[in-house]
């Protein structure tokens, strides 16, 4: 089978989620032939690449594509695709992704599995798992067409470098696009500037209503800071006004699964497990040892949060120093 | 114009998930459904956006008989006509294709859809539907202006906010936070009863994807739950150093 991995780039530089996806497509087995294939990519990215063990690449070349248009994406894509003879596409299930997915799939008229945790190729056989019920069931799907399409949920397939990294093989490819093809392109972005987001983030401490006040958060700020991670927040402090809405994680805010997740003062409702259940570890504190959190839990501390916290983050920061 | 709303009903977010006998299910049995939430944003901002430019408001849905409940409170929401596409909603592209059949008939303007179907959670259809169609979409919208043929939206993405600007036909997913949906009101709920909803059967489109099974995820292991003092504190730094491996 021939897989083409989709390497996304955001500001010049490749996301994680395109070393997950080239890791995920090298897992199918030497026996299928992996192809990264980029947007006016740069020599740096396919270098970078190349440790994640890209050994062929095809850097797609041309102007409409250096503003995101999904529409443009989706369609440089599959012109390659077809060009390639490709039989399955992966991309990450970042936000472009999932909007670039579905579009690709139709184009190819593939069988397209969204978000997926875990992923089986054999033969010419793709299957892929993806939680479904906010995380509380998983389905497993299988695509019935000749051609596929695949998107990865970031964070859960662990890019891994290789040993030996060869120099890839890479060729160009000059898509033919049209401004037509450039549907709703992206004007402007903004982005809140120093602060990591709970998406991308490879920790996350989340605060809840055991906080008591927004004036109590620094307790959760000043862990976050001392592990590098974002700060993340339930439903009910975001509704209270405590906290933004993009720091919601839950069933009506993001769906996370970092390596770790810190829950303080969070009961752990199903709509709350219902984004962070994926998490690596999860550890809880909270006073209520009969609270929900800690049955999901790999770790918990039963007490008062604003005991607990200090000490943990006075703990830790003299452990990662030494 | 003329607005076409794709809405979906789902489980209650409350409900507890039993697999069905057959392995690829969930046991509907004592299952509450709802409007799945997202839909609400959907509908409301069709209905603002007709009071503002006129034209009038389609709610449809791909499912069961089950589902003219929901098309009921899209109604009372004051919705103009309700369409129920009688199928399977398991498979994505099925219902795209159902939905973009539908626009092209009521020559739709807009189609508006929530960011997500809180059952299956494949963030799928609307990129789909717009791709069908041949037409622009933007996902996760959490503020829209729409000014003659022109729209300006802005979407949630990781750590920030993108503009985007496009223009009619147009599909368009809403992310919480587009607006305050609406409580539809009690005379309103009455009217909804007893006005029509118009049956279609599905489109002949041949499923891509199927399901092979459905199961729980696995249960964890027991957490390692301790008390609050000193050494339980150092306990869990080194289990998060050491097993874990995470910090
Ligand atoms: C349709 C729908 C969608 C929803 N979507 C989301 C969502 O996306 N995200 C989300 O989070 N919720 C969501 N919810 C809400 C969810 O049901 C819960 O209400 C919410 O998660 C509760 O937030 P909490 O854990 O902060 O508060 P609570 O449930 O009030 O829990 C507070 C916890 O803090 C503990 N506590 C109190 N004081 C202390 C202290 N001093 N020290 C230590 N612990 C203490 C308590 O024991 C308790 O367990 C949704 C609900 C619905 C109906």
């Amino acid at each position: 089978m021939t897989i083409i991995a989709f390497l996304e780039a955001q500001d010049n530089k490749l996301k994680k989620t395109a070393f997950e996806t080239l890791t995920a497509a090298r897992g199918a087995g030497s026996e299928h032939k992996v192809i990264g294939v980029l947007l006016n990519g740069t020599p740096e990215q396919m270098q970078e690449a190349a440790e994640y063990g890209l050994t062929e690449c095809v850097n797609v070349t041309h102007d409409i594509l250096n503003i995101f248009s999904p529409a443009a994406v989706a369609s440089a894509l599959a012109q390659v695709a077809e060009s390639e003879n490709a039989d399955l596409v992966l991309l990450a299930a970042t936000i472009h992704g999932k909007e670039v997915g579905p579009r690709l799939a139709v184009r190819l008229q593939a069988g397209y599995i969204p978000d997926a945790v875990a992923l089986a190729i054999s033969g010419s056989d793709v299957s892929a798992t993806h939680p479904v019920y906010a995380g509380k069931a998983r389905v497993s799907l299988k695509i019935e067409t000749a051609k596929k399409v695949v998107s990865l949920r970031p964070n859960v397939f662990t890019a891994k470098k290789v040993d030996a990294p060869a120099s890839p093989v890479a060729r160009s490819f000059a898509p033919s696009l049209g401004t037509g093809d450039a549907k709703a392109p992206v004007s402007s972005v903004s982005r809140n500037t120093g602060k990591l987001d709970v998406a991308e983030a490879e920790i996350i401490v989340s605060g809840g209503r055991g906080l008591k006040g927004p004036e109590h958060f620094y307790l959760v700020e000043e862990l976050a800071s001392t592990l590098g991670a974002a700060v993340g927040a339930s439903r009910a402090v975001v509704d209270a006004g405590w906290r933004p809405h993009s720091e919601q994680v839950g069933q009506t805010g993001k769906t996370v699964s970092p390596n770790l997740y810190v829950a303080c003062g969070i009961s752990g409702a199903v709509q709350h497990l219902a984004g962070m259940s994926s998490s690596r570890y999860i550890l809880a504190v909270n006073k209520d040892k009969d609270a929900p959190i800690f049955q999901t839990a790999d770790y918990g501390l039963v007490g008062d949060v604003f005991e607990i916290l200090p000490k943990l983050t006075k703990k830790i920061s003299e452990t990662v120093q030494h | 114009m003329n607005i076409l709303v794709g809405i979906s009903q789902v489980p209650d977010t409350a409900t507890k998930i039993v697999i069905s006998a057959d392995g690829k299910s969930i046991d509907t049995k004592g299952v509450k459904f709802i409007l799945n939430p997202y839909d609400e944003f959907a509908i409301e901002e069709g209905l603002r956006l007709r009071e503002k430019h006129g034209g009038s408001v389609t709610v449809v849905s791909i499912g069961a008989d089950t589902a003219k409940e929901i098309l009921r409170t899209g109604l009372a929401m004051g919705a103009d006509k309700a369409v129920l596409v009688k199928g399977d909603a398991v498979d994505s592209f099925i219902v795209a294709d159902n939905l973009s059949a539908i626009a092209k008939d009521i020559s739709a303007d807009i189609v508006i859809l929530g960011r997500q179907s809180i059952d299956f959670d494949s963030f799928q259809v609307a990129p789909m539907v717009a791709e069908i169609l041949g037409w622009p979409s933007v996902t996760f919208v959490s503020s829209l202006n729409v000014d003659g043929s022109a729209i300006s939206a802005e979407r949630d993405i990781e750590g920030g906010k993108e503009s985007v600007t496009t223009s009619l036909p147009c599909v368009l997913s809403a992310q919480k936070g587009l607006n305050d949906p609406r409580y539809p009101k009690l005379p309103d709920i009455m009217k909804a009863k007893s006005k029509p909803i118009e049956e279609r059967a599905s489109s002949s489109a041949a499923p891509r994807v199927s399901v092979q099974s459905m199961e729980l995820p696995a249960a964890k292991g027991k957490g390692k739950i301790f008390g609050d003092s000193d050494q339980d504190i150092a306990e869990v730094v080194r289990l998060l150093r050491e097993e874990a491996k995470v910090i």
